[in-house]
C-alpha cells in the first residue's frame, strides 16, 4: 500500500530526531516512511494532504499498549497481520505498539503470560483486539483459558480498554463456530460487550493491510476509524466487490463462465454463474489484494464466498450456487436492496468523521452514474456471447 | 518433593492447551495434555454439500492452513471416484510444499526458538563473533557483523524503553539456557528475517490460490486456476517464472538459515537427544505422488511417493509395517465425549460418533480432575496403540526406508552432532526431522515446479475434471477418506454422502494423535508420554516442558475440531 508521488516531496511533517533516529535504526528512508503513510492515508480514504497528520502522529506515539486475545479460533488473522505489507515498515508498525499478550507470538506462558496481561490490564486505556468467536452458553466450558471462561476473560479485558478492534469474522460476527447449528452458542464481540468503541474488521481472514491499518488508525487519530452499519470501517468495506471487480465488464457483458475449466473461465469471465458472492458482499480484495498486493480469489479462478459478510456460512451457501439460487430474487434485486440497505444503514455514520467523506462522494458518484445497477442482470442471460 | 505444575495457557501454539505435569525430584513424573476449546466444525458440515467441505475444513486451522482443504477435496473424491487431472494434482502439491517450508520456518523462529534461545542474553554477544559464526554456517547474506550490531541495538533499545511487548515475562536468564550469547544474536537476528521471509514466500499460495491464509482454488475434481501460458485469466508464463524464484528463495533460506540454524543450536544442548522420545511408535501416511495419485494406506503407491508411508513400532527402524487406515480408532474413555456403545469403545471415523459430555470443572478452575476425563481431544490408536505423528515420523519411516536424500541429511547432521541414531527419539530429534525435512521439501518444490512445465509443455493444461461435478451423477451413498503427510503429521478425513449431502464427517489431525488423552487401557498420549523424565529445574518457570511439547509442534484447533456426525442432534454441554 505504498504510494510514492510527487506530492510526497512537498509534505513536511513535524518528526522528532529520536523518532527519525528509530528510522534509521530500521534502515526506512524519511521519504520511505512518508510513502508508507501516504499510502495508509489512501487506504484509510483520507485525502493525501491528511498525510503529514499520520506521519506526526505515528512518530509521536508512545508505544500504546495491545492485548491481543484468542478464543474459539484457528489463528488465521494472526497469520495474516504477519503477512502484513511492506516488511521493514511493518516491522516498525510492530515496534510501535506493545504488543504485551498474544499467545501466538509472546515467549512467555502459563502463570507468566498470565502475569503479563494482568499488568497490562491494570493500566486502562489499551487497545484490545479480539480473534475468534466467544462461546456464551455451556458454562463457559467449550473455551477456558488458565482455567477461565472466555467470557469472563473478554469482560475482564474490554473493561479497561480504550478501544476494541474485532478481528475476523468469528470475532466481529460469530464466524464458523456459530454457523448452523452453532454447537457451542458462538457470538461476537460486540454480543457481548458494550459502551467500548469497537470496531469490526471481518474476514475470513481479514487482508493483513486492513488489519495494520485500521491499528495504525488509532494510533494516529486515537479513536477507531468511522464505520458502516455492521461496525466495519468505510475505508476497507464500504465498497462491494462486485463493484470494483475487474471482471465486472464481462458481467455487464452478460459474458459468464458457465462451468469451471470452460472457455470463459479460462478467459476470466464472470463467476457469478459459479457461485461468486461478489455481488452481496463488501470488501476491498479486488482494489487491494492479497499478500502484498499479489492476487486474491477471482483472480485465481474462484468465486467469492463472501467471507467479509455477517453468518455467510449460512447466508452464502451452497458456495457453487448463484446468488439469485440462494435468495430468490435476481441479482438485480440484490444489489439494489441489500446493497443499498447496507449504504443507507451507514450514510448516517458518514457524517460523524471526516474519514467518510471522500467515501461518501466516491459512492455519489457511483449511484449517481447509475452503476450499481447492473444491465445485464442474469436472470436472463443472453445467449450472445455466452460460451458453454 | 512432589508437586503440580501447571502450564495454561501453553504459549507460542495454535489453540488453546494446557500441561498438568507432576515434578517429583526435579523431574516431570506423570504428565495430562489437554485441549480446552471446541468449535464442532464437523458437525457444521453435516447436511452441507460435499463440494464445499473443504471450504469449511480449511478453517480448522489457520496456521495449517490448506492442508485440510487438501485432505477435504481428496476425502470427497475418493467418495465419487474422481481422479483429478495431473496438472492439478501438481498445483495442489506446490501449495502443500509452500505450505511447509513457511509453517516450518515460523515454528522454529517463532513459536518454538524463545525455549533455546535467551532474547536477552543476546545484548551481551560480540557482533564479531556473531559474524564469523555466521560466515562458518553459511554464505548468507545478511552476516556482517554490521549486521548484526544493528539487531542488538534494536534490541538495546526495546529493553531501553522498559517495554519488551511480546518477550515480557520470558524465562531470559534461566539456567537451561545453553547458547553463547552470539548465537543468541544470530537467532534473534534470524527470528526477524523469518518474519519477512514468511510473508514474502508465501505470496506462492496467494499466486496458486488467490490468498493466503485460506487459499480459495481447490474444487471437488481439481483446482478452480486455469493455466494458460499467454493469457492474462490463469496461470501462466510470468506466474511460473514467479514462483521459480519464490521457490528457489525457500530453497536458499532453508540451506543457509533454517538448517544450519538448527543443527548449531541442537549441538548445544547434547542432552536433549536424551529426553522427550516419549511412545516410540510412529505413524505416516505418506504423501506426493509423481502420478498424481494421492496416498491410500498399504504399500501400493509407496515407491511413488516423496515420503513413504508405514508404521514403526518400539523404535524399530529394522521394519516398516504398512499402514491399513481402516485399522485408525478413536477413544473417548478420558475425553469429553460419549459413545452409545459405551465409552470404553473404540470406534473407526467411519463409525464415529463426537457426542459432547462436558464433565470438566465449571470455570474458573484450579486444576482438572485428571483421574477422570480432562480434555476435549479424542484419542486416536493404531491396531489399538499410541502413534507419534509428524516430521520425526515421517522422517524415521523415510530413512528405514532407505531414502537416500532424508538419509544423507540425518547422517549428516547425526555425524556434525557426534550421536547415533538413537538421538533421533527425542526432543531433539523432532527438531531435526523438521529440518531435515524441510530441507528435502524445498528441493522437491523445484522437481515440482519443472515437472508441472513439462506437463504444460506436452499440453497437459487441463485443472479440473467435471465430469462428476453435477451431483446428479453420484451414487445415492457414498463414503470416502483422504489421507495426507500435513506439516504436523498424519491427517485423515472422512465422508459419508448421502442424496448428495454429507451425513457424516470425521476429521483425525496429527495434534489429536499427539496431543490426545491416555485411552480406556489408561495408556498415555505421545505428550504425556514424552514429558515423563523431562528435568524441570524450576517448577515455577517451567520452561523445560515447552522445549518438550513445543517440539511437537502443536495445533489444537486441528486437534479440537469435532463434533458428530451421524445424528443432527446435539447434546448440549452441560456443565455441573
Amino acid at each position: 500500500m505504498r504510494y510514492d508521488g510527487a506530492e510526497l516531496d512537498t509534505l513536511d511533517p513535524n518528526l522528532s530526531e529520536g523518532f527519525l533516529e528509530k528510522l534509521r535504526a530500521h534502515n526506512v528512508s524519511r521519504r520511505r516512511f512518508l510513502a508508507y503513510c501516504a499510502g495508509l492515508t489512501s487506504l484509510l480514504a483520507l485525502p493525501v494532504s491528511f498525510t503529514a497528520s499520520v506521519a506526526e502522529a505515528l512518530a509521536a506515539t508512545d508505544r500504546p499498549r495491545v492485548i491481543w486475545l484468542e478464543f474459539q479460533d484457528c489463528t488465521g488473522c494472526t497469520e495474516s497481520f504477519l503477512r502484513s505489507d511492506d516488511p521493514d515498515v511493518g516491522e516498525l508498525i510492530l515496534d510501535l505498539i506493545s504488543l504485551d499478550y498474544h499467545e501466538t507470538l509472546m515467549a512467555a506462558a502459563g502463570d507468566q503470560a498470565e502475569a503479563a496481561k494482568a499488568a497490562a490490564i491494570a493500566s486502562p486505556g489499551y487497545l484490545l483486539v479480539v480473534e475468534g468467536s466467544i462461546p456464551s452458553g455451556d458454562g463457559g466450558g467449550a473455551c477456558t483459558i488458565a482455567g477461565r471462561a472466555a467470557t469472563d476473560l473478554l469482560a475482564e479485558a474490554a473493561k479497561g480498554a480504550g478501544g476494541i478492534i474485532a478481528v475476523g469474522t468469528c470475532a466481529t460476527f460469530g464466524g464458523i463456530p456459530r454457523a448452523r447449528p452453532n454447537p457451542t452458542s458462538a457470538a461476537g464481540v460486540g454480543d457481548f460487550v458494550s459502551g467500548v468503541p469497537l470496531v469490526n474488521v471481518s474476514g475470513c481472514p481479514p487482508i493483513a493491510d486492513n488489519i495494520t491499518a485500521t491499528i495504525a488508525h488509532y494510533l494516529s487519530f486515537g479513536s477507531l476509524p468511522a464505520t458502516d452499519g455492521l461496525n466495519r470501517p468505510l475505508f476497507a468495506y464500504g465498497d462491494r466487490i462486485h463493484d470494483d471487480c475487474p471482471r465486472r465488464a464481462h458481467y455487464d457483458a452478460g459474458q459468464f463462465a458457465l462451468a469451471f475449466g470452460d472457455e470463459g473461465h479460462a478467459d476470466g469471465w464472470c463467476l457469478y454463474r459459479l457461485g461468486c458472492k461478489g455481488p452481496n458482499t463488501f470488501n476491498n480484495c479486488p482494489s487491494i489484494r492479497w499478500n502484498s498486493g499479489t492476487s486474491w480469489p477471482v483472480q485465481a479462478g474462484h468465486g467469492c464466498i463472501g467471507c467479509s459478510q455477517p453468518e455467510f456460512w449460512d447466508t452464502m451457501t451452497p458456495f457453487y450456487s448463484a446468488l439469485a439460487d440462494v435468495h430468490g430474487f435476481g441479482v438485480e434485486a440484490t444489489a439494489n436492496d441489500i446493497g443499498l440497505g447496507v449504504v443507507a444503514g451507514t450514510a448516517a455514520l458518514f457524517a460523524v468523521h471526516g474519514v467518510g467523506k471522500s467515501i461518501q462522494h466516491r459512492l455519489a458518484g457511483r449511484h449517481a452514474s447509475g452503476t450499481d445497477t447492473p444491465t445485464a442482470g442474469p436472470e436472463a442471460p443472453k445467449d450472445r456471447e455466452v460460451k458453454s | 518433593m512432589s508437586q503440580r505444575v501447571v502450564v495454561d495457557p501453553v504459549t507460542r501454539i495454535e489453540g488453546h492447551l494446557r500441561v498438568e505435569a507432576q515434578v517429583d525430584g526435579g523431574q516431570v513424573t506423570e504428565a495430562w495434555s489437554s485441549g480446552t476449546a471446541w468449535r464442532g466444525i464437523e458437525d457444521i458440515l453435516i447436511g452441507r454439500d460435499p463440494r464445499e467441505a473443504w471450504l469449511f475444513a480449511q478453517r480448522i486451522c489457520g496456521v495449517c492452513t490448506t492442508v485440510h482443504a487438501l485432505a477435504s477435496v481428496r476425502a470427497v473424491e475418493d467418495a465419487l471416484g474422481i481422479q483429478p487431472p495431473l496438472a492439478a494434482s501438481l498445483l495442489r502439491d506446490l501449495i502443500a510444499h509452500a505450505q511447509y517450508v513457511q509453517d516450518h520456518t515460523i515454528h522454529f523462529y517463532h513459536l518454538q526458538a524463545f525455549d533455546w534461545v535467551d532474547v536477552e542474553a543476546a545484548l551481551k554477544a560480540d557482533p564479531t563473533k556473531t559474524a564469523t559464526i555466521q560466515a562458518s554456517l553459511s554464505d548468507y547474506s545478511n552476516s556482517g557483523a554490521s549486521y548484526f550490531q544493528a539487531v542488538q541495538a534494536k534490541l538495546q533499545a526495546f529493553v531501553n524503553e522498559g517495554n519488551l511487548g511480546p518477550f515480557t515475562n520470558g524465562y531470559w536468564g534461566h539456567s537451561a539456557y545453553q547458547l553463547p550469547p552470539e548465537v543468541d544474536l544470530l537467532a534473534t537476528s534470524h527470528y526477524l528475517d523469518a518474519l519477512k521471509f514468511q510473508r514474502d514466500f508465501i505470496r506462492i499460495q496467494a499466486i496458486l490460490g488467490g490468498k493466503n491464509p485460506h487459499p480459495q482454488t481447490y474444487l471437488v475434481g481439481g483446482v478452480a486456476h486455469p493455466i494458460d501460458l499467454n493469457g492474462d485469466a490463469g496461470l501462466n508464463d510470468q506466474s511460473l517464472e514467479e514462483l521459480q524464484a519464490l521457490f528457489q528463495s525457500g530453497l536458499d533460506f532453508v540451506n543457509q538459515v533454517l538448517f544450519p540454524d538448527i543443527v548449531a543450536i541442537a549441538s548445544y544442548y547434547p542432552q536433549w537427544a536424551s529426553i522427550g522420545g516419549g511412545v516410540g511408535n510412529y505413524l505416516d501416511f505418506g504423501d506426493f505422488s509423481s502420478t498424481g495419485v494421492p496416498p491410500r494406506g498399504g504399500t501400493s503407491n509407496n515407491a511413488s511417493l516423496l515420503f513413504p508411508a508405514g508404521v514403526i513400532y518400539g523404535q524399530d527402524l529394522s521394519t516398516i509395517e504398512p499402514v491399513d487406515p481402516m485399522r485408525i480408532s478413536e477413544e473417548v474413555a478420558r475425553s469429553w465425549y460419549t459413545y452409545r456403545a459405551g465409552d470404553q469403545k473404540a470406534l473407526q471415523p467411519f463409525q464415529g460418533e463426537t457426542t459432547p459430555n462436558y464433565t470438566g470443572p465449571t470455570p474458573p478452575y484450579a486444576n482438572l480432575d485428571v483421574d477422570q476425563r480432562y480434555s476435549w481431544l479424542k484419542s486416536p490408536r493404531y491396531k489399538g496403540a499410541v502413534m507419534e505423528v509428524g516430521p520425526l515420523a515421517r522422517m524415521l519411516i523415510a530413512y528405514a526406508d532407505g531414502r537416500p536424500r532424508v538419509k544423507e541429511l540425518i547422517d549428516g547432521a547425526l555425524a556434525q552432532l557426534h550421536v547415533g541414531t538413537g538421538a533421533l527419539f527425542s526432543t531433539l530429534g523432532r527438531v531435526l526431522a523438521r529440518g531435515v525435512e524441510t530441507v528435502v521439501i524445498a528441493e522437491n518444490a523445484l522437481s515440482l515446479l519443472t515437472e508441472l512445465r513439462e506437463q504444460i509443455a506436452s499440453g497437459n493444461t487441463q485443472t479440473f475434471d467435471d465430469s462428476k461435478w453435477d451431483p446428479g451423477t453420484w451414487p445415492s451413498s457414498a463414503r470416502g477418506f483422504g489421507l495426507h503427510a500435513g506439516p504436523r503429521g498424519a491427517l485423515s478425513h472422512w465422508v459419508d454422502i448421502s442424496d448428495g449431502k454429507i451425513s457424516n464427517y470425521q476429521v483425525i489431525a496429527p495434534t489429536t494423535w499427539n496431543a490426545g488423552p491416555r485411552d480406556a487401557a489408561g495408556n498415555p498420549g505421545p505428550y504425556e508420554a514424552s514429558l515423563v523424565g523431562t528435568p524441570v529445574a524450576d517448577p515455577t518457570q517451567p520452561l523445560e516442558i515447552l522445549r518438550t511439547i513445543h517440539s511437537f509442534d502443536p495445533c489444537i484447533a486441528c486437534a479440537v475440531h469435532v463434533l458428530d456426525a451421524e445424528k443432527n442432534e446435539i447434546l448440549r454441554v452441560q456443565v455441573q
